[in-house]
């Protein structure tokens, strides 16, 4: 168990130094580190602090909160289906996006897209718990949830059914598909705070959903209040899944695959694999954002599509095993 | 006075479950919970632990949860283990209400003598969903067990037991009590109930019909009213047999 931290904690590492040395701008690796750490005058500073570095940060960041979450959404409904858009936060996300975009809001300031993107994310929250109530069980949170996502579904193709704009539309559904090209350290600043508070929630989690292993009823008797662990999750989940849609859009897929690829790594125990699928969907996130400049890289391949095109195999992998197999 | 419960009411839409239990167990006692199905039993031992709400008394309801914890431990008629974790690392779910998250000394000894009491040493490794229904319900046993509770609660445990493990368990928990421990456990087996509980209790139309030693709880009369059956008893040099009759 310990072993596998290492070589996904080194793994992450090296693709994190590898995204920040690839790239089209032709200089080579030491002098990009030289500029990054030191500074200096010319292009190469402000390619590497500017450009490389958010980039890099925001693949770490992101592909460790979907991993995360995807484990901590797995481990409470006790599902291995289960993947962190299950709560409808990263379609109400999306959808505030969508209408910045349509509006022209998105134009007048850099930051006024996340901003409208984590409104969503919060209105889809503040409708989630509303639904879901203080007694609801995790059955009541997946309607919930997936009602909320068709809302937020139907919104965002009703912007574009309607956009009398091709030019918003084809931004938007090239939005849609997410990507960290071009984002900034203001993205990174406005992200990465809120992600850390969802984590350190999610972190704290990790006896309860170890407990939740014996059914709801055992767990209680443990001590564990499903009520408190769905509240703390919920938000957790929220506060990493909202401020990632925002800056990056919508990335599918890694949520669902890095816990369920990793969990018999971790002997199937809900709380090593928190931390094996943070570690795991930022290997997993950084690697794809770096093959998205390497395709092709004249064509701005969208990271989710390719994500939707990794994932989506090792999806039906996985539903061919539980036809198969019963007992996974 | 391990557990008490006085004046338990619940209610659930509309329709009265329990009405005016009052239960107790003290240290060194085996309670067999005896009843028909429906009659409320695993509701019993919800409403003891405060897990359903309730009107009346429970000394456990009104503890704090982690002390709860502490002072009993629960093993629920579902037997769910979501996960493919080996049979340790479940019974180590029990240590959860402990400090030390599991690896403590205290933890490891637990662990250990769970394991042991319940015959799980060759099992220890295994993924415990790939296990029988049988070992998986033993090695549930031993996570209550691991919890290392003065109080344990037990619904219906010596279900999908094969004899030997039936008597096994139910030669465990009155180890138990003999040791100080106190057991609560439903149970359907009336002549197991009568040979190795210190004590039982008969729930049905929704109160208790009868408390006492089992010789003065499972009579001709009380059987009938609660399960609507005769029955049979030999008095064989292992104890009493009961054989069960349609009325």
């Amino acid at each position: 168990m310990k072993p596998l931290f290492v070589i996904l904690g080194v793994l992450m590492l090296l693709l994190f130094s590898a995204s920040l040395l690839i790239g089209p701008a032709g200089f080579g690796g030491w002098q990009g580190a030289h500029a990054l750490i030191l500074g200096g005058d010319g292009p190469v500073p402000i390619v590497m602090r500017e450009i490389r570095l958010p980039r890099a940060l925001l693949g770490l960041a992101i592909g460790a909160g979907l991993g995360l979450t995807g484990a901590a959404m797995q481990g409470y409904l006790r599902n291995p289906l289960a993947e962190p858009g299950l709560i409808g936060v990263s379609g109400t996300a999306a959808l505030g996006a969508v209408i910045a975009i349509q509006t022209g809001l998105s134009a007048t300031a850099a930051l006024a897209l996340p901003f409208a993107a984590l409104l969503g994310a919060a209105i889809g929250v503040g409708l989630l718990m509303l639904l879901a109530g203080p007694r609801g069980g995790s059955v009541t949170l997946i309607l919930a949830g997936v009602a909320i996502s068709a809302l937020a579904g139907a919104g965002t193709a009703l912007v574009l059914n309607l956009s009398p704009n091709p030019y918003a539309a084809n931004e938007i559904v090239f939005w849609l598909m997410g990507s960290l090209a071009d984002r900034s350290m203001q993205h990174v600043a406005l992200a990465l705070p809120l992600m850390l508070l969802g984590a350190v929630l999610i972190w704290f989690s990790g006896r309860a959903l170890n407990a939740l292993t014996l059914g709801e009823a055992a767990a209680s008797a443990m001590g564990v209040s499903a009520a408190a662990l769905r509240w703390r999750l919920i938000a957790g989940v929220a506060l990493i899944i909202g401020p990632a849609t925002a800056v990056a859009g919508a990335i599918g897929f890694v949520g669902l695959v890095v816990p369920h690829i990793l969990r018999p790594f971790v002997g199937a125990r809900p709380s090593a694999l928190l931390t094996a699928s943070a570690l795991g969907g930022a290997v997993l996130l950084l690697a794809a954002d770096i093959a998205v400049r390497l395709v092709i890289p004249e064509r701005d391949l969208k990271l989710g599509v390719l994500t939707a095109i990794v994932g989506a195999p090792l999806f039906l992998h996985l539903i061919w095993k539980t036809r198969s197999g019963g007992h996974g | 006075m391990l557990l008490s419960l006085k004046n338990i009411h619940v209610t659930r839409r509309n329709r009265v479950i329990l009405d005016q239990v009052s239960l107790s167990l003290k240290e060194g006692e085996f309670i067999g919970l005896i009843g028909p199905n429906g009659a409320g039993k695993s509701t019993l031992m919800e409403v003891a632990l405060g897990l359903l709400s309730f009107t009346g008394q429970s000394n456990l309801a009104q503890m704090g949860a982690a002390e709860r914890a502490r002072t009993a431990a629960y093993l629920p008629q579902a037997r769910e283990i979501a996960w493919p974790v080996s049979v340790e690392d479940l019974v180590a779910l029990g240590r959860i209400p402990w400090p030390g998250s599991g690896r403590s000394q205290n933890d490891a000894e637990a662990i250990d003598i769970a394991i042991n009491r319940l015959g799980l040493q060759n099992f220890r490794k295994r993924t415990a969903l790939r296990l029988s229904g049988g070992e998986q319900n033993r090695a549930l046993i031993a996570r209550a067990l691991a919890q290392d509770t003065p109080l344990l609660l037990a619904d219906e445990p010596a279900a999908g037991l094969d004899p030997a493990q039936q008597l096994a368990c139910m030669g465990l928990f009155r180890d138990l009590a003999r040791e100080g421990r106190g057991v609560l456990a439903s149970v359907h087996d009336l002549g197991l109930a009568a040979r190795y509980c210190t004590r039982l209790v008969l729930l049905a139309e929704k109160h208790v019909l009868a408390d006492g030693v089992p010789e003065d709880v499972l009579t001709d009369a009380m059987l009938h009213r609660a399960f609507g059956i005769r029955v049979r008893r030999v008095q064989t040099p292992d104890g009493l047999a009961i054989l069960p009759l349609p009325a």
